[in-house]
């Protein structure tokens, strides 16, 4: 940090030997400071990164003795597999409605719990609370609370003669069933960082809009909205990473079933890389991954106009 | 991300709670009314699913099948509570998680602040570079490393060990990212000071920098031993033999086709969930720090 050195080298200007001493004791047991963590980043990250594309290349199985190069033919035979596409698609379908969704209630629970009160600060905690469980935990239960024969939804709903679909062994109730699931989990979450993105928001600005005569929906859209811009993109590039890359919920719930309607691309990752053992393959669809979030993140930061926020 | 975003505030939870008031006031009518009609539902959405799951850890199957429509147990039984010891290797699986989840955490609180301290505090030639390369491995998706790193530990033989699930996760580049953000803030005389007492670096880095930080700590540690408690896909992916498997795993699987008794395996769940209800609960705070501090400005 050059500004660290300056700061102590006016300090330290009036005997001009201390400053050229500086460097040299700042920078001996740094690499040494650094030597854990960047040994474990390098192993078990950062080479792994490169591996993973050479394997996308390959025709790599675990264990065989010959690994064919070829290219670039698991991304093309990704793009005749029907079931990659479904992984997709479904990936994008749960991504786009959870977002959007959660997005829209979290901002609706944070206008409606940001006072600091014993009411609030509870009812907030019975939302977050949700968000810190594990996911298998969290889908256990919901794969019991939705049982057609024990569960309570199913045993509530069939008391007031409304029958009990099956929610998880039908194909089209499945995934939206995931989707609430998911938006059950998270909606504490965007509701306390965008109540944390409410206290920065400055009482003037308020005040000014009402001396205007503005109403609450448009103190909300002119004044709340614009001020948590910057807040409303960090949850949202969050959360669309986090959901592109779900799986614990699906596999717990649905296993990607039925008839692979639930599948998404680390379901299908893991499938494949650890269950049919086609590394090749699997590292492929990491790779479409790692695409979509990167094109999907910054889309996010062009439709947020990011470079826009100061 | 960019670094701008993660910027955080020196002692998160002391700022917090000074400003209370409402951004906007309403007056009461009839959109108050719906308002809070619409939270109401929503608390029963989020806490219902918990005390169902607790209740019928209590409950017998045939108690279940009889009335589905109930939240609570008709008759209180403890049979899972007992099911969860002799139907799962349930000892082994939370002796695992505890090792695996506590151990991990502590090597990632010593590392990451450790390797934060030098890009926070050293000048040395290189920190770009290094701090690009923590950069580089918060960017790309965990899936991506998953399927070397699984071949790695198979070709070193870590399958199936403690060591093998826990030195691959025993840094994180979201600690140290934290942690160099927190140590740049502590105002750099002290250390001067402590220099010119002939202190030595690791010295500056006990004795000074640490015991300021202790609100960083806490909010690593806390989202560490959360995220790797309830980790899934790393335990299942390293693991396949019962001895090695978190309670996440061992709960996914016994959970998985063969669910003989649903009380077994809500009792499991609900023992997995208290150590996090415990930190929940006493540190909340430390969690809406780190998770709405670390992100924004």
């Amino acid at each position: 940090m050059t500004t660290g050195d300056t700061t102590w080298g006016v300090k330290a200007t009036p005997h001009a030997r201390t400053p050229a001493r500086t460097p040299r004791w700042r920078s001996r047991p740094a690499w040494l400071f650094m030597a854990p963590s960047l040994a474990i980043l390098g192993v078990f990250v950062l080479w792994p990164i490169v591996r993973s594309f050479w394997y996308s290349l390959h025709t790599w199985t675990v264990g065989a003795t010959d690994q064919p190069f070829i290219g670039f033919d698991n991304y093309v035979q990704l793009t005749r597999d029907p079931q990659f596409w479904g992984a997709l698609l479904h990936t994008v379908e749960i991504t786009a409605v959870s977002v959007l969704l959660l997005l829209v209630i979290g901002f609706f629970l944070a206008l409606a719990l940001a006072s600091e009160n014993l009411v609030t600060r509870i009812i907030r905690s019975a939302f977050f609370f949700p968000y810190v469980v594990s996911l298998t935990a969290a889908g256990l239960v919901w794969r019991f609370l939705l049982d057609p024969n024990i569960g309570l939804v199913d045993g509530l709903s069939k008391a007031l003669g409304w029958g009990a679909p099956a929610w998880l062994a039908s194909t089209t109730l499945a995934l939206p069933t995931i989707i609430f699931v998911s938006i059950w989990k998270n909606v504490g979450f965007v509701m306390i960082i965008l109540v944390a993105g409410l206290k920065g928001v400055p009482e003037d600005q308020y005040e000014a809009a009402r001396l205007d005569g503005a109403s609450r929906g448009q103190l909300v859209r002119f004044v709340t909205l614009p001020a948590l811009r910057p807040t409303i993109l960090f949850v949202s590039v969050i959360l669309t990473i986090q959901s592109l890359q779900l799986f614990d919920l699906v596999y717990v719930m649905t296993g990607g079933g039925p008839l692979f309607t639930t599948d998404t691309l680390v379901t299908l990752l893991f499938r494949d890389g650890f269950v049919n053992f086609q590394t090749g393959y699997a590292s492929a669809i990491s790779w479409v991954l790692f695409l979509l979030i990167v094109i999907v993140s910054a889309l996010q930061l062009k439709f947020f106009r990011y470079n826009d926020v100061d | 991300m960019s670094t701008e975003t993660l910027t955080p505030a020196p002692a998160p939870p002391r700022t917090a709670p000074d400003q209370r008031r409402q951004p906007i006031r309403g007056r009461g009518n009839g959109l108050d009314i719906v308002k809070w009609v619409a939270v109401a539902a929503g608390v029963i959405v989020a806490v219902v699913p918990f005390i169902w799951m607790i209740g019928t850890s209590f409950r017998s199957e045939a108690d279940l099948f009889a009335h589905p429509a109930s939240l609570l147990p008709t008759q209180w039984t403890l049979h899972g509570y007992k099911g969860v010891w002799d139907q799962l290797p349930f000892l082994r699986l939370l002796l695992n998680t505890v090792v695996f989840a506590g151990v991990t955490t502590i090597l990632t609180l010593l590392f990451d602040s450790m390797c934060a301290y030098a890009l926070a505090r050293l000048d040395f030639r290189g920190k770009t570079i290094a701090f690009w390369l923590v950069l580089v491995t918060l960017m790309v998706p965990f899936q991506v490393t998953l399927i070397p790193v699984f071949i790695e530990l198979f070709h070193l033989g870590w399958l199936n060990t403690y060591h093998g699930l826990i030195i691959p996760r025993a840094t994180s580049a979201f600690g140290i990212f934290l942690f160099r953000q927190f140590f740049i803030s502590i105002p750099r005389e002290l250390d001067e000071a402590a220099r010119l007492d002939g202190a030595s670096h690791f010295k500056i880095y006990r004795s000074i920098i640490l015991p300021l930080s202790k609100p960083a700590i806490a909010t690593v540690a806390l989202l560490n031993f959360t995220a790797l408690w309830n980790d899934l896909l790393w335990p299942l992916v390293v693991t396949s033999s019962p001895d090695l498997q978190t309670l996440p795993a061992g709960l996914a699987l016994f959970g998985g086709q063969h669910v003989t008794d649903h009380a077994v395996l809500l009792a499991g769940a609900v023992i997995s969930l208290i150590p996090i209800a415990i930190a929940f609960f006493l540190a909340q705070r430390f969690f809406v720090a780190g998770i709405s501090n670390t992100g924004l400005k």
